[in-house]
């Protein structure tokens, strides 16, 4: 009994632990994108600031492309759904999504977090961090 | 000078509180009867002044007292009633107050109905309540006072998120926090039972209907947390396994492990040191789950960094609760003898797997929780894990913990026979497996495995308990309550399971780019895009559309998504239009002009969505009806008169 109750929550952690492998995504900054440091054909997540003046759209369908910097690297960032109501220039944003072989991020989901004045902590240590690199 | 007099009312309901905690808890320790006979008035003076001190930041959030910091940041004038009763709860101080009136609410509740109990244990029970409310008013005091004054004053104070403003948000917290502050009861009482060394079929009784009543808080607290995401956020989800979400369903999976145990403990005298830590671990992710949402860890764990005064407290609370209970278990839970013996097949076992399987799945969802935060407090690096874990892990557990939903009912306490279950289950396993072959056939447009897999599970579940109820020897209406209340709340699981199936499967989701007269068509439903016109109203201005939908060619309705800009804030916001149903929902979202006169548009169409808040509505009633049941009340008068 015992024994197989073991057994039973041995399989489910080991399964559980795998399926945890297997979705984990990590965070880059651009600066560790265009080092080449972001996986290939595999879900990360990436942030910054959006560029001004970087927004455009495709004619005739949803696709917009933006710039995401950490005011030392660019990337580009092309996504085909509805942007969220805090998505702007100059604000500091969240993408998850896949790197292209154009090194531009095919985001398939845009995060702008809801409250003004807020700053993912992600991007403001992006930020810090390239502020640090450049010294 | 009001909330001064809150201030004070809040020191005094401290020391109540550690009077509290400690006076009857020695009482019962050195056999002195007066001090164990404190416990009651001493509880009621406590709530006196919480409710004193609750009262006093209300009365300044009403008159607009923006010399009051929490007031200033949390409320402003031109914010509705509603709102500024809801701002006490809105962010960290006041919520922690709310916490601290709830909790000393329990406790005088419990008082008042527990009569037929030992009054040793009673005075026990009231002590361990009383600790836990010293923790939460020490915090206030030491790092979260709510009453702390702003010099100068501000002319208004800050917005309220307009997000917040909506009525579903504004009674979530303080039923969700009516769930949390619930698994105090039960906590409080396997502490006493530890500390007393005797845990029966009585005691037992006592907790039941306190862990049932808190159940259908949580139940109710996190269905109107889904639905407000649903329809405010505007982006049509249900469940984003995000952090904030993620500490409410923890403690309610052990919960629910507790509630099955429990019977167990009470009918079979069994799983008693299983059910104490059941308790423990229910009421350590509450606390957990309200310092996740509440603290601001979530938002960056580096805010602790620079004010680590919240975030240690926060800690070495968390420390004493657990690493404290667990210390107890570990002394006394030998001595927690579960005398019932049971075979291998036997209605104990299914409910001990079902135990393993509800907290196998609140511990995945720990790890994936709180594993990310760990590692980025180290500097470890920045990792998320996406909802496909959590889906994943949860459809695997969620299929033998569904299987064991339906068996449990048939199955027999202390020993089964394999073949006379089997004999059993024929029925209603056939029965379930025409209806998940053929009902997609009938009415979806294409098949998947995981319809099947939802759809059996959810008519095993509830054929199983409704054939449980007319099989049984007495009339149905001779059962008792809590039959009838297991019954249902298994029907609604089972609602809530088709829901979620259905949703999952067969819901369309697409963001289209729409210029008016133009339309989209999904299935047989099309929405035309009439136009957009802007409109103004009190403390907004916002863009609206005109959406027509038709269903085969029939005009349906007009639905009128806003995309709204508070006067307030800068910060606009998606209003959706739903157009609701038992069987199908139609939601439409505004997103952005797009030039030339086009518009992006969010339309989803969500088969059974509803069933999702309706099943958790089923299993909050089955779990109320429970609760209700003769029995505990009886059992505590033939008590009673033992006792004189």
């Amino acid at each position: 009994m015992v024994v197989f109750m073991l057994l039973g929550v041995s399989i489910a952690t080991a399964l559980a632990l795998k399926a945890f492998n297997e979705n984990m995504m990590f965070f880059y900054s651009p600066t560790e994108i265009k080092a080449g440091k972001a996986p290939v054909e595999q879900d990360f997540r990436l942030g910054g600031l959006v560029v001004d003046g970087s927004v455009r759209r495709e004619p005739n369908s949803l696709t917009v492309l933006f710039d995401l910097t950490d005011n030392n690297e660019v990337i580009t960032v092309r996504y085909d759904k509805i942007l969220p109501d805090l998505f702007r220039e100059g604000q500091g944003i969240i993408a998850r999504g896949q790197l292209n072989k154009e090194g531009v991020v095919i985001a398939i989901e845009v995060l702008a977090k809801h409250d003004e004045n807020y700053m993912p902590p992600e991007v403001s240590d992006a930020l810090a961090k390239s502020e640090g690199n450049k010294e | 000078m009001i909330p001064e007099i809150g201030h004070v009312a809040l020191i005094i309901a401290f020391i109540l509180a550690v009077i509290q905690a400690l006076v009857p808890l020695v009482g019962a320790q050195i056999g002195k009867t007066r001090w164990v006979n404190m416990a009651t008035p001493v509880a009621r003076g406590h709530l006196f002044f919480i409710v004193l001190a609750y009262a006093c930041l209300s009365y300044s959030f009403l008159v607009n007292d923006f010399s009051v910091r929490y007031v200033a940041s949390t409320s402003n004038t031109a914010l509705p009633l509603l709102y500024k009763i809801s701002g006490v709860w809105g962010a960290h101080e006041g919520s922690l107050l709310l916490w601290a009136l709830l909790l000393s609410s329990w406790t005088v509740v419990v008082s008042i109905f527990s009569k037929g109990i030992p009054k040793i244990m009673l005075a026990r029970v009231i002590s361990v309540m009383g600790m836990v409310s010293v923790g939460f008013i020490s915090f206030m005091l030491f790092t979260s006072n709510p009453f702390v004054r702003l010099f100068p004053a501000p002319v208004d104070g800050r917005s309220l998120n307009p997000l917040l403003q909506d009525p579903g948000l504004a009674i979530h917290p303080p039923m969700l926090y009516m769930g949390y502050v619930g698994f105090s009861v039960a906590f409080a009482f396997s502490i006493a039972a530890m500390i007393d060394g005797k845990l029966d079929s009585a005691w037992a009784r006592w907790v039941r209907p306190w862990t049932n009543i808190a159940w259908v808080f949580m139940t109710l607290g996190i269905a109107l947390g889904s639905w407000w995401a649903y329809y405010e956020l505007g982006w049509g989800g249900w469940w984003f396994w995000d952090p904030v979400e993620n500490a409410s369903l923890m403690p309610w999976l052990v919960g629910t492990a507790l509630i099955h145990s429990l019977a167990v403990t009470e009918k079979r005298a069994a799983f008693k040191s299983w059910t104490v830590l059941l308790a423990i671990f229910a009421f350590s992710l509450s606390l957990l789950g309200t310092f996740l949402v509440r603290s601001g860890v979530l938002t960056s764990v580096h805010a602790f960094a620079t004010d680590p005064a919240r975030g240690v407290f926060i800690l070495v609370f968390l420390i004493i609760v657990v690493g404290g209970s667990l210390l107890l278990y570990a002394w006394r839970a030998p001595s927690l003898r579960s005398v019932g013996q049971f075979s291998i097949v036997s209605r104990e076992t299914g409910l001990l797997l079902n135990n393993v399987i509800l907290a196998t799945m609140a511990g995945t969802v720990l790890l994936g929780t709180l594993y990310p935060l760990v590692l980025d407090a180290l500097g470890v690096g920045k990792i998320s894990v996406g909802p496909p874990y959590f889906n994943q892990v949860m459809v695997w557990l969620a299929v033998p913990l569904y299987s064991l939903m339906g068996l449990g009912f048939f199955l027999r306490w202390k020993k089964d026979s394999v073949s006379r279950l089997s004999r059993k289950i024929v029925i209603p396993l056939s029965v379930s497996l025409v209806i998940a072959v053929l009902l997609p056939l009938l009415f979806a447009p294409e098949q998947s495995g995981l319809t099947f897999i939802g759809l059996i599970s959810a008519s095993w579940v509830a054929l199983t308990a409704l054939l449980w109820l007319l099989n049984s020897n007495t009339s149905p209406f001779k059962l008792p309550v809590s039959t009838w209340g297991a019954v249902i709340a298994h029907i609604g699981m089972a609602v809530t399971v088709t829901g979620i199936t259905l949703t999952s499967v067969y819901s369309h989701e697409k963001d289209v780019r729409l210029a008016p007269g133009e339309f989209y068509e999904i299935g047989d439903y099309q929405f035309k895009l009439i136009g957009v016109k802007e409109v103004r109203r009190d403390n907004y201005i916002a863009y609206q559309g005109i959406v027509e939908a038709s269903e085969a060619g029939q005009h349906l309705v007009f639905l009128h998504p806003e995309k709204r800009t508070y006067s307030q804030s800068s910060m606009p916001m998606t209003e959706a239009a739903i157009d609701a149903g038992l069987f199908r929902d139609l939601f439409v979202a505004l997103g952005e002009p797009l030039g030339d006169e086009s518009w992006s548009l969010r339309i989803y169409h969500k088969p059974f969505v509803r069933w999702i808040w309706l099943g958790a509505l089923i299993m909050a009633f089955g779990g109320l009806l429970a609760a209700m049941d003769k029995r505990y009340r009886r059992y505590t008068k033939t008590h009673a008169e033992v006792a004189k």
